[in-house]
């Protein structure tokens, strides 16, 4: 509490959180969760090819294959942490007490939102070690790498901005938290199942000719984090897309708009609807 | 200073607070009293600016409270009837987030928060965890926390509720302190004596309506135009009923013990002073001739049994 450079409550965010045995713990499992599978995929690699040894050729396929599975673990971990943000001092009766402070209702949001990020950044930061593994046997280029990590970031910020929104809308922390992941799985399993269901549809439209113009598939897949870097990462996939949607604007791009949007906009009803609008009863 | 005016919220059809019209001078102590639901806890939450009210408003020190919410939460102190505390937060640290949260720098809430938890007895409890507080500390610290930043009006929502007898004694002892130092402050509580000697007026709440205003001898005045007179005496018992029994505006003359009876007088101040006189002048050893205090649960029982005084 020292530290008054830093905005209160994301220094108390910051210290309830670090201070709680909870929190290590968590870095501990998902450390050894990462670990075990690289260590899995280099095992079944090294039987699949009948050699002793992993063959450098694969360390690009490691990378990818890492970089899903660490988005994937980030993005169910996000809704954990932000979900609760807003209803849980909701539910322990401590928000009504930091409502009647001269703090902004922006700024209570954005701690919120900024401590969570940091957890799940340090998250990220602490599997570096697990990265270096793939640098090991080559394949990467460092600019690759840093795509990455901002892409984690981006996400990271977008579905923590839709948690600590419901957290602000809905009163009770369990249903909050389901209502998030819903939102998650639709973003991820939904627009996958969407994206492959339109691009059949696509096909059987113009019967076998894919040169068509049929632009739905980009558009679910625009909002598909997995899809969106698996492009970054295999620009082929691409264009593939374009031959199917003939769009041909660049598939991160519309992420990153369409993302910024939702997050932006998640953020001003957050605060909009943190504090009671005291004009209209 | 409060006012409140014309203060309505309405639940749908349900309504909670209905045409609340109050002024509250500075530095006075208003006791806000009522039952469950009556809409004591509405009515503090419109003025914390944490709830927004369907029609009317609210002044706090000339702040409008719907108009200028910042302002308004710099002049209050808000402690809620029922509140929660962060886990890992040690005792001084939960001043120190409060303080920062109001914008007090860090050098100032150095010598700010030992001040406050001398004045809330908790010097001693400035390194423990705030969940490992009894609940009379937790109450203690949160009156604390609601007096970091030094506000003019102090709003306390039952500040004594689920405290045992020794931590009541105390919080009152606080409170009292605090009236010292000019803070205007509105209570409520349901522990009704405990407002009798510490509030300079009180307020009855029903049913979102305010229906009894004044100190709680002018509302027992107005409930009844009656007072409860004790008389001790020395010598005979039998002269001294007769005597008072056969006065008009006496009734309910009751003997309490050995040289002590009680009545309700319906005279004016007046007509009471004469009787006494009379009584001195019959040679009755009259020792003492005293109006018994109200007793506010009793006008709070009476009151709110159902009959409007307004």
């Amino acid at each position: 509490m020292k530290n008054f450079t830093l905005n209160p409550v994301l220094n108390k965010e910051l210290t309830l959180r670090f201070r709680s045995f909870k929190s290590y713990l968590g870095i501990l499992f998902y450390l050894l969760a990462l670990g075990l599978i690289i260590i899995g995929f280099i095992f079944i690699e090294t039987i699949a090819y009948g050699q002793n040894f992993f063959r450098p050729s694969a360390s690009r396929e490691m990378f990818m294959f890492l970089s899903a599975l660490q988005l994937g673990l980030v993005l169910f971990i996000t809704p954990g942490l932000t979900a609760g943000v807003i209803s849980s001092e909701r539910e322990k009766q401590t928000l009504n007490i930091l409502l009647t402070t001269t703090q902004s209702s922006t700024s209570i949001i954005v701690s919120k939102l900024v401590s969570s990020v940091a957890y799940l950044m340090l998250l990220i930061a602490a599997s570096l070690p697990l990265y270096s593994i793939v640098f090991l046997f080559g394949g990467i280029s460092p600019g690759q790498f840093f795509i990455t990590a901002g892409f984690y970031l981006f996400s990271i910020i977008t579905f923590g901005t839709i948690g600590v929104l419901v957290s602000t809308l809905i009163r009770r922390t369990i249903i909050a938290m389901v209502t998030a992941y819903s939102i998650l799985l639709f973003l991820t399993g939904g627009t996958t199942f969407l994206t492959v269901l339109l691009s059949e549809i696509s096909y059987g439209y113009y019967g076998g000719n894919v040169s068509g113009f049929f632009p739905f598939p980009y558009f679910t897949a625009m909002l598909n984090p997995f899809f969106v870097l698996i492009s970054v990462l295999e620009p082929s996939f691409n264009d593939e897309l374009t031959q199917y949607t003939g769009i041909h604007f660049p598939l991160w791009a519309a992420f990153l708009i369409s993302y910024t949007i939702i997050a932006a906009a998640s953020m001003v009803i957050s605060i909009k609807k943190l504090r009671p609008n005291m004009q209209r009863g | 200073m409060i006012e409140i005016i014309e203060l309505t919220k309405k639940y749908g059809k349900f309504t909670a607070l209905d045409s609340l019209n109050l002024q509250i001078n500075k530095g006075t102590v208003f006791g806000f009293v009522g039952q469950n639901g009556a809409g004591k806890s509405t009515t503090f939450s419109i003025l914390a600016t944490l709830l927004a009210p369907t029609s009317g408003t609210a002044f706090i020190n000339g702040y409008n409270i719907q108009k200028d919410t910042k302002a308004v939460r710099r002049q209050i102190g808000y402690m809620p009837d029922f509140f929660g505390v962060y886990d890992q937060l040690k005792t001084s640290e939960y001043l120190h987030f409060y303080g920062a949260s109001y914008g007090i720098p860090y050098q100032e809430r150095q010598k700010l928060i030992p001040r406050l938890l001398e004045l809330v007895n908790l010097s001693h409890k400035k390194d423990v965890y705030v969940d490992l507080l009894s609940r009379g500390m937790k109450q203690r610290l949160c009156l604390a926390r609601s007096l970091i930043h030094d506000p003019e009006v102090l709003i306390l929502d039952e500040p004594a509720s689920g405290l045992d007898p020794r931590a009541r004694v105390e919080m009152r002892e606080i409170l009292k302190e605090l009236k010292t130092m000019g803070k205007t402050i509105l209570i409520s509580s349901h522990i009704l004596p405990e407002l009798a000697d510490m509030c300079d007026s009180i307020g009855i709440i029903d049913h979102g309506r305010l229906i009894a205003q004044g100190s709680v001898s002018e509302i027992q005045a107005m409930l009844h135009q009656e007072r409860t007179i004790v008389v001790k005496f020395l010598g005979e018992a039998k002269r001294v009923i007769s005597f008072f029994e056969d006065d008009p505006f006496v009734s309910k003359l009751t003997e309490m013990e050995k040289g002590s009876l009680q009545f309700v007088y319906r005279g004016t101040e007046e007509e009471q002073m004469e009787l006494l006189k009379r009584a001195v002048l019959q040679d009755l050893q009259i020792i003492s001739f005293s109006e018994e205090k109200a007793n506010l649960e009793d006008v709070f029982m009476e009151i709110t049994k159902g009959a409007s005084l307004s």
